[in-house]
Parts: C-alpha cells; structure tokens; sequence
C-alpha cells in the first residue's frame, strides 16, 4: 500500500520553472562597481609609488646604513609593549569581569581615554614631566606605547572573555583544586588564544606604524628612519615605505595563519583581525 | 593597571593642562596662553583643522558604509574576510610612508600627474594640489575609509534578515524598508562612527606633516613644532594650551560617540 | 463563512495550493516534489524534523524564496511571480522580527502605513489589534521593553492588522518559555479561528501541531509523508516514520500468519487497516507491530514475558520501561498508583489487547523508516 503524502489528485502541468522577478540583478552590478572604484582608489597610489621607485629600492633598503639598528629598535619595542600590555590587562580584565562586573563599565571608559588624548599631545606631555634618566633611554617610548595600545588590546580581550564562559570555567577548576595562578596559566590563556593573538596583532601593528611620539621623542624606529631619505633620495623613500607597508602585512598575515591554525585546532574559529578596532560601549548586560 | 594609567597618561595630562595656565617664565597663573592659543595663526590652525576633520569624516563616512555595505549583502564569505583584513592593514597606514605614496603619484611631479599632463589635463594648472587641505582630506581618505568600514560592519551585521522580510511581508519596497526601519536604526551607530573618524583625522599629525610642512596651519602640526623648538620667546608654554584646546573638542566628540552608540545598542541588541 | 472582525463584513476564506514544488540548495533537496491543498480558512500545521523542508516551503509560499519547479497557488492562481511585498500574506517569524526603533503601536500599524492608510485610522485599527492580542496598555513601550512572549503577540497582531488572505507562521513559538508557549498557542488558534484566515503554521513540535492544527502535514526529507487530521494522525499513521515521529511508538516483535492475524506478546490478534477498504499486502513472516504505549497491558507476575528496565514519572501515568526476551525493549503506560509497585528488576507479563494493531516491516539494521503501514 502506498504512503498516504499525495492528496492532489491533477496532474502537474506547470510549464517550465516558476518565473521569479530578478531582484539580485540590479544588486550585483551596483556592488560591484563601488568595489571596483574602490579597490582603483586604494590600488593606484600603491602601483605608482611601486613604479616610481622602481625595484631596485627593494633591495637597496637592506643596505642602507641604519636599517637594521631601526627594525631592530621598533622590534624591541613591539615585543616589550606586547608583553607589559598583556601582562597588564589580562589579570586585571579577568579579575574585573569575574569579581567586580560593575567595575566593567569603568574600566572601558578608563581604557577609551588613551584615545582622547592624541599622541601628539601625550608625548608633550610626557617630555614634560619624565624624569631625565627615563627621557634618555629608547623604554619611554615603550611605556608610552602600551598606554596607546590599551583600547585596543582591552577591546580584543573583552571580546575573548565574553565568547568563554568565565564563570563556569574558573569554578571548575577552583572545585578541581585549581589556585588562582594555575587557573589562569592551564585552563584560562590557553581558551584566549585567538583573543591575545588579534591583541598582539594590533599592538605589532601600531608600533611598526607609530610616527609621531617616536620623531618627536628623537628615537630612530623603523617608521622614522624611513622619513630620513626624504632629503637624499626621493626613490629609496618611497621603496622604504613601499617595504615598511609590504613587510607588515606579511607579518600579520603570517600572525593571522598560525592563529588560525591554532584555533582551528582548538575549534575556536578563525582570528577576526581587526574585529577589535571598534571602540564600543555597550549597555551593560546584567 | 589604574596605577601604570595614572603615571603614563593622567601625569601628562595634568602636565599640560598646568602648563598651558602657567605662565613659562614664572610659573603664575594666567591665562594668556589660552588666550593666545585662541587667536591669530592658532585661531586658524583650529578652524582649518576643524574642517579638515570634518571632510575627512563625513565623506570617508559615506563611502565607508557603501563599501562596507557592498560586502555585507555578498555571499561569499571570501570576499567579505579579504575586505575585513585589507581594511585593517590600510586603517594603520598613514603617516610618512603614505604621504610619500601619495606625493609619488599625485605630488606636483608625481608619475598620475605626469601621465594625465600628457594627455592634456594639467591638474595642477586646474587648481588642485596635494599640498592644500583638500589634498590632505584626499589623503586621509586612504586610513579613514578602511576605518570606517571596521566600524560599521558589526552594525550592519547587527541588522536582522527578519526585519526586512517582514517589512516586505508588510508590503514595504526597498527604499521604504530603508526609510522607516533600516536608515533610523543605523543612523546612531552611523553617527557615532563618522564622529569617531572625525577624531581620528584631528588627532593626526604625521601625514599632514609629512605633506605639507607646516605650510597649511594645523593644529596638531603646530603642536608640534613648538617640541621641535620654533617658539617665540615667552610663549613656550603656548602649545600645552594647544594641545588641551584639542584635548577638549576630542573629549567632547569621544562623550557623544559613547553616548550614540548606547543608543545604538539598544536597538541592535 | 467567516466574518472579519474589524471591517465587519463577510469574508470569503482563500486556498492556497503547493503544486509539486522543489528547491534544491546545491547538491541538497529541500524539497522534492511536494504538493498540498489547503482548504478556505482552514490551519494546516507542517511538523517534522530540522531539516526536513517545511521552513523552506512556507518561505516559498510567502515569496522569500522561489521555487525551481512548481507552482503555488492563491485562490487558484498562480503567485510564483508576485513579490512577496504584493502577496497580501502576514507572516510571524521565529523571533526578533520586530522593527526595533518602532513602538508596538508603530509596529502593528507598519502595515497600513505601507497601504496607504492614514494616521488616525490606522492608530484606531492598530490599538484594536493589540486589545485582540490583549496588548493594548503597551502600545507605546519598545520591542525591547517587552518580553519575548510579548513580542510574539505583537507580531501577530501585525501580521493580522492587513488582514491578510494567509497567515503564515515560521516556528513563532520556538523562543519562548514553556508556560508561555501554552498560552500563546491557545490564543493564536481561537484567534485564527474567530477570523477565519487560512493559515500555515510550521513547528517541529508535535503537541504544538496536535493541539492546534485542522490538519497536520508531516515532512521528512523535502516531502509529506501524511496528511491529515491530529487524530488519525495518531491513531492510523501511514509510514513508520509518521508512527514514530507523533507520540511514543513501539515496535514488537511479531509474526505475521497466512490468515491475515499477527501474533506478538504471546497472543493473536488481527492487524488493523489504515484506511477504509486497503487491502493488506505484506507476506507472512517476521514482522513489527506498532502500538502505543497506552496500548499495551502490563502485570506483575512470575516469570513473565519481560524485566522492568527503570520508570519515568509522567504525573497521572508512569511510563514504565520493559525489557523483553529477545533485546526488545519497550514502554508501557500505567497509572502511576500502579506502577509504585512496579520496581526495577521485577518481573513482569507485557500483552497485547485483543485490538486490532498496526504492522510494519521488520526493521532490520540500515533500513529506511519510510516503509508502509499496513
């Protein structure tokens, strides 16, 4: 006996497929024509600086006098900045999160005011009142770094602890016999991943970037040492900043392929870079 | 951590907004820094800087969430993270490497100019330059609208499907769905995102150095050359008044981002 | 004939018809073939498991998605065509639909606004729909001011407020609380009814579909495999799918004879026709017999037929797990006074009523559910 599903008794006789009104069409084009503007307006600086400095820069960078003490100084700074901004947030954005959930909402505001104040204001302000021993070594600029970076690592971190489940986590590990520093060190940092991975990206990102305190403060990172060829050679400063732009998208490329992998691994989904540059305050969830 | 802000950040601070009441020879309080800072070429380096931030924001703001918008109606995921990465790498890119970028292709001797000068369009004779303000918003464009992107992704996203089907379900049109439910529950997080860019373009200091030098008044440039020395005698502690001036209008700007995108979260919850 | 509670005049109900439609998502069928008739003012429930097309075939109906071949039909004519802006359907979605800068107000009147009615009388219709839905003091309070329940009734009063030719109805009571869900569900169906708006309601909860539908259509892998009222639907399910899926089934071990009789548990009994006058066709030998829990008798008694594996608390009934000779386990309902002495180990005596039962093919390892009953 058949299965009772047809209760048509007609025969079907729609000729062809159902006609739909094409709504994606118009759509489409149009999408794909600011695109393309787009992508002309970012791309054309980009091939003509490459045309006018030719590539024969390229190679000329590395064997300019200076280049690598710069690299190095901006590579030394990166990594100390990472570090303290890490070590500094994590602790303090677990412990507020887990003990003080009202604290939260002060501690965005506290870490939006780095933004309020321009770099360009922060370094006259600094030269003001650092003592001299401090005013003379290349760490200030680090010090002063992490202050820059701390809306963005909060923003990264934030957005890791929020997608864990903090509470239920720690009280796990705490009934398993976990102490404070266990916790954190096993079962914590290694679910934030891909949140400090997306933190240290942006952190590399600004210091590789970061101009202006490190001019004023007469420091030679990398992003100062390229303004140098200005007066000399016009070509070989464009191929540095052709270099400098190459060089930190292939850094954080690499950074976003191991994150990745490593999430994966972990099943915590790809790294969103840049996900964190959004500066937001929401309503508080209580 | 409150203790590393209040030395790295409040100290400073307070540093220059002592400073810029202090009178640099005797240390008493006046006000004529202030008032200084508030007149003649200082006047103008904050007008000139204010209209600045106000092209580079608003049109940056638009073409922004066109982009933004393009990639969010497309399918493929692909496309989308490419946008969402290039995006980040340009919004970091600015300062010196990016005016030279610009001067290369653009600058009075740059190689576009030179090509659309061969073709008979001589840009320059036109009336456009690199080296004025609008050159400088054009300029800025290259960083602000990537950032603009970044940031109004999550709103875009934070519009449910379910809104516009049952506005079409209701009868509603394209535009209509965009007039009465789409436009007004953007419009917050829209605002807040071109004020945050319009921060970001006051704040900025070494691209417009790198391609004018001085030669278009500035407010963060000005603050500038007063570390570098070019001060007239007397007037040093003119450029911490400067920089609260600055201080001030972001501070201002800063409070009715927070309070926008408040708004914003409500509705986009 | 129903009459239209807020114009007052009479309203001749509208048919919808699915015509062998089909859409297929890349390599996967959503759906395959299906057709269904939906009478003048009549709800016909589509239940079935995720996945099995019944979402995608009410989106068809209201126009958020085409068909690769088919036909919809409204009132006899065919809609593949129109925008789903001009279709004059309502529908409710799961949740947060919503628009969230509107008061409810706003929101329920949305629809008028998009007709072309004005201010004062859409403010009039609007306030009356949400006194239907009892809503009328939050007319002006926000989505996000109203609970989830709240929402809901909101957006059937926004659905309702064109009064639309088809409500359509996308899992509406999904999100909400248990208790709530219960309310809703009442309030919707005497709603429906007291308008008489043809309706199609999808939900992958059968109590929900049982409690409220005229007919209840279940689905499986892009097509219907029964039509038909809640009762029957319980009662004389056409697939083993359908038996299983609606209500708690078990499946016994029997034989089937030449004469026409099954013989499980130990007894005889004669296998029941699923509809009037088909003939059964299934061969002599190793079946299963269907049949609910209720259906089965159960006795304390030495050496019986089966072990008590464990009890689930039902409230009037307990539902008490039996292990039989054989591996076979099943469930059978006893009043929960009864089943006190009933503990687990003890042994008990299973057997069937002298009723008629349904039978369908052995199951064994890998085969399809889809076979029929007989």
């Amino acid at each position: 006996m058949a299965p009772v599903s047809r209760a048509v008794t007609r025969p079907m006789t729609s000729p062809g497929a159902a006609k739909v009104p094409r709504r994606r069409a118009p759509v489409a084009v149009w999408r794909w024509v600011i695109l393309l503007l787009a992508g002309a307006y970012f791309i054309l600086p980009l091939a003509t600086a490459q045309r006018f400095a030719g590539l024969s820069s390229f190679s000329s960078v590395f064997t300019q006098p200076g280049f690598a003490a710069s690299l190095w100084l901006s590579a030394q700074l990166a990594i100390m900045t990472t570090l303290i901004t890490l070590v500094l947030m994590v602790p303090t954005t677990i412990y507020v999160h887990l003990r003080l959930p009202r604290l939260r909402r002060v501690l965005e505001g506290i870490t939006i005011l780095p933004i309020v104040i321009p770099p360009i204001v922060l370094i006259l302000g600094v030269l003001q009142v650092a003592p001299l021993w401090l005013k003379a070594s290349q760490w200030l600029l680090g010090l002063e770094y992490v202050i820059l970076a701390m809306p963005f690592a909060y923003r990264a971190i934030d957005a890791g602890l929020r997608a864990l489940d903090l509470k239920t986590l720690t009280e796990a590990a705490s009934s398993l016999g976990a102490g404070w520093v266990t916790t954190l060190w096993r079962v914590l940092l290694p679910n934030l991943g891909t949140a400090l991975m997306s933190a240290t990206i942006l952190i590399v990102a600004l210091v590789l970037g970061e101009f202006t305190m490190a001019s004023l403060d007469l420091w030679v990172t990398f992003p100062v040492w390229i303004v140098q060829f200005d007066q000399l050679d016009a070509q070989m400063s464009v191929g540095a900043s052709l270099f400098a732009l190459y060089a930190t998208w292939v850094i954080l490329l690499a950074i976003t392929l191991v994150g990745t992998r490593q999430a994966r691994r972990t099943g915590r989904g790809e790294v969103t870079l840049f996900t964190a540059t959004r500066i937001q305050t929401t309503v508080s969830e209580s | 951590m409150g203790a590393y802000i209040a030395l790295g950040l409040l100290i400073p601070l307070v540093a220059i907004v002592a400073g810029a009441f202090q009178d640099s020879a005797t240390g008493a309080f006046t006000g004529a820094n202030v008032s200084i800072a508030l007149h003649g070429t200082y006047l103008t380096g904050f007008e000139q800087s204010l209209l600045l931030s106000l092209i580079a924001s608003v049109i940056p703001g638009v073409l922004g969430l066109l982009i933004a918008y393009a990639i969010f109606t497309s399918r493929a995921s692909a496309l989308r993270q490419v946008v969402i990465t290039v995006s980040g790498v340009f919004a970091n890119f600015g300062g010196v490497p990016l005016a030279f970028l610009f001067v290369s292709s653009l600058g009075s001797s740059g190689l576009i100019t030179g090509w659309l000068s061969d073709a008979g369009l001589r840009i320059y004779d036109h009336g456009f330059s690199l080296y004025t303000l609008s050159g400088v918003a054009l300029v800025y464009m290259y960083f602000q609208i990537p950032l603009m992107v970044l940031v109004i992704l999550p709103a875009l996203e934070g519009l449910r499907p379910s809104w516009r089907e049952a506005a079409e379900n209701l009868g509603a049109r394209g535009w209509q769905y965009w007039r009465h439910v789409g436009g007004p529950v953007l419009l917050p997080s829209f605002l807040g995102c071109v004020l945050l860019l319009f921060g970001s373009a006051l704040s900025a200091y070494a691209t417009a150095e790198a391609l004018t030098s001085g030669t278009i008044p500035l407010t963060s440039i000005q603050i500038g050359s007063f570390l570098n020395g070019n001060v007239i005698a007397g007037q040093e502690n003119v450029g911490k008044a400067l920089g609260f001036g600055m201080v001030v209008i972001i501070a201002a700007v800063m409070g009715l981002y927070v309070l926008l995108q408040r708004r914003a979260a409500k509705w986009l919850r | 004939m129903a009459t239209s509670v807020i114009t007052g005049t009479a309203k001749a109900g509208t048919s919808v018809s699915l015509r062998d439609v089909t859409r297929a998502f890349g390599q996967v069928r959503a759906l395959d073939g299906m057709s269904l008739e939906i009478a003048p003012g009549e709800l016909v429930a589509l239940l079935g498991p995720s996945g099995c097309g019944k979402t995608t075939a009410l989106r068809i109906v209201a126009g958020f998605e085409h068909a690769d071949s088919g036909q919809v039909l409204v009132d006899g004519k065919d809609v593949s065509g129109v925008p789903a802006a001009r279709r004059d359907m309502g529908m409710v979605f799961q949740s947060y639909s919503l628009f969230p800068n509107m008061s409810a107000l706003d929101n329920v009147g949305f629809g008028l606004r998009m007709r072309k009615m004005g201010g004062a009388g859409r403010k009039g219709r609007a306030l009356e729909l949400l006194e239907m839905v009892g809503l009328a003091d939050k007319a002006r309070q926000y989505p996000h001011q109203l609970s989830g329940g709240q929402q809901q009734r909101v957006a059937l009063a926004r659905a309702l407020a064109i009064e639309p030719r088809v409500l359509l109805l996308d899992e509406p009571l999904s999100a909400l609380d248990a208790q709530v869900r219960v309310q809703l569900r009442e309030q919707i169906r005497s709603l429906q009814q007291r308008l008489g708006t043809t309706t199609l309601f999808v939900t992958h909860d059968q109590e929900e579909a049982l409690s409220m539908a005229d007919r209840v259509g279940v689905m499986r892998a892009g097509n219907l495999e029964q039509v038909a009222g809640p009762a029957e639907l319980y009662a004389r399910p056409a697939t083993a799918f359908v038996a299983e899926f609606v209500g708690t089934m078990n499946r016994v071990p029997a034989e089937l004879a030449a004469d026409g009789t099954v013989t499980a548990l130990g007894t005889s009994v004669p296998v029941a026709a699923v509809k009037e006058g088909a003939a059964t066709d299934a061969a002599p030998g190793p079946v299963d017999v269907l049949v609910r829990p209720e259906g089965l008798s159960l006795a304390a008694a030495e050496g019986g037929n089966g072990i008590v594996a464990g009890r689930t608390f039902l409230g009037a009934v307990t539902r008490v797990s039996v292990l039989l000779s054989g591996d076979a386990e099943v469930r059978v309902d006893v009043p929960s006074t009864a089943a006190a002495a009933l503990a687990p180990g003890a042994s008990v005596q299973v057997s069937l009523p002298p009723a008629a039962v349904l039978i369908a093919p052995r199951r064994g390892a890998g085969e399809a559910a889809t076979v029929p009953v007989g």
